[in-house]
């Protein structure tokens, strides 16, 4: 049975916040009538970790085409692949962190790069809305196949303070 | 879950304007396609697409859309966009493919543009 790579290694790799389990870890198949369900996650995590209604419409959107690009790339749009996500909240300064793994086809991380945009053509956008949107991204080679994404997405300073001064409402007497 | 993105066409002179309705994933992106196909061989002087009932679009439903415009160009058919809602906007904005389209703010402006 497969296991997530976080769980492999027993831990949560980053230096940047506490090693734990992740607040919402799911599983589903390769399937893009998937993608809505995803992005309604997506958009009420960040809600509650306190991101904008802007940043939320653009981390939906760079979920959705991390998503489609293992579909699309990995799977080659088979429906039955298997993709898991696991999210966390990062306390402090404040963000997320979004890691998708998947056992679809490999490829060589040094080759997945936004490309030009004066090039005007159809298609090759979701590298560059993921890498423009998020604070960090990094694709790996998951050992035994597939690849992992790790997503993470400060809040900014205008955003960390909206959502303290909204916490220290809510706990008011 | 997920249901076919539903596409309305209607006419105004001598406009075409499709009106999606729902999301724009690549799981419906072909739906537009399809919808712009069979207004172009009508041979509209513009092709309106009204955006008002969109509330989200990812880079398979941009991609669609410059699709749309190269054809239309090569057809020589104004191709103007109607109604972009803030997620969508965003989603031009981020890929920079905002100058790249006629935009106006309602259909009747569309029909003059």
């Amino acid at each position: 049975m497969h296991r997530p790579f976080f769980r492999q290694r027993g831990r949560v790799r980053s230096g940047d916040f506490m090693e734990r389990e992740p607040e919402i870890s799911i599983r589903l198949f390769s399937d893009p009538q998937l993608l809505a369900p995803i992005r309604a996650l997506m958009d009420a995590f960040a809600k509650g970790v306190g991101f904008s209604e802007k940043t939320r419409g653009l981390l939906t959107l760079a979920l959705d085409e991390a998503l489609a690009n293992v579909i699309r790339h990995g799977y080659e749009e088979r429906k039955e692949g298997l993709i898991w996500i696991n999210f966390w909240r990062l306390r402090e300064p404040g963000g997320i962190r979004v890691v998708l793994e998947d056992l679809g086809r490999s490829v060589d991380p040094a080759l997945i790069q936004s490309r030009n945009l004066d090039d005007v053509r159809p298609g090759g956008l979701g590298v560059h809305i993921i890498k423009e949107t998020m604070s960090e991204s990094s694709w790996e080679s998951r050992p035994g196949g597939g690849m992992r994404l790790t997503l993470v997405k400060w809040l900014s300073e205008e955003e960390r303070q909206q959502s303290a001064q909204s916490q220290s409402e809510n706990t008011r007497p | 879950m997920n249901q076919e993105l539903v596409v309305e066409q209607s006419s105004i002179g001598d406009a075409i304007v499709l009106r999606p309705s729902g999301d724009i994933d690549m799981s419906r992106a072909s739906s537009i396609r399809k919808a712009v196909a069979e207004a172009m061989r009508a041979q509209p002087a513009r092709l309106i697409m009204d955006l008002s009932h969109v509330a989200y679009m990812d880079s398979s439903g941009l991609a669609t859309l410059v699709e749309a415009l190269q054809h239309a160009m090569r057809s020589k058919v104004k191709f103007i966009l109607v109604g972009i809602t803030p997620r969508v906007k965003s989603a031009f904005e981020i890929t920079k493919l905002t100058g790249l389209f006629t935009i106006a703010t309602t259909v009747e402006e569309a029909t003059k543009a």
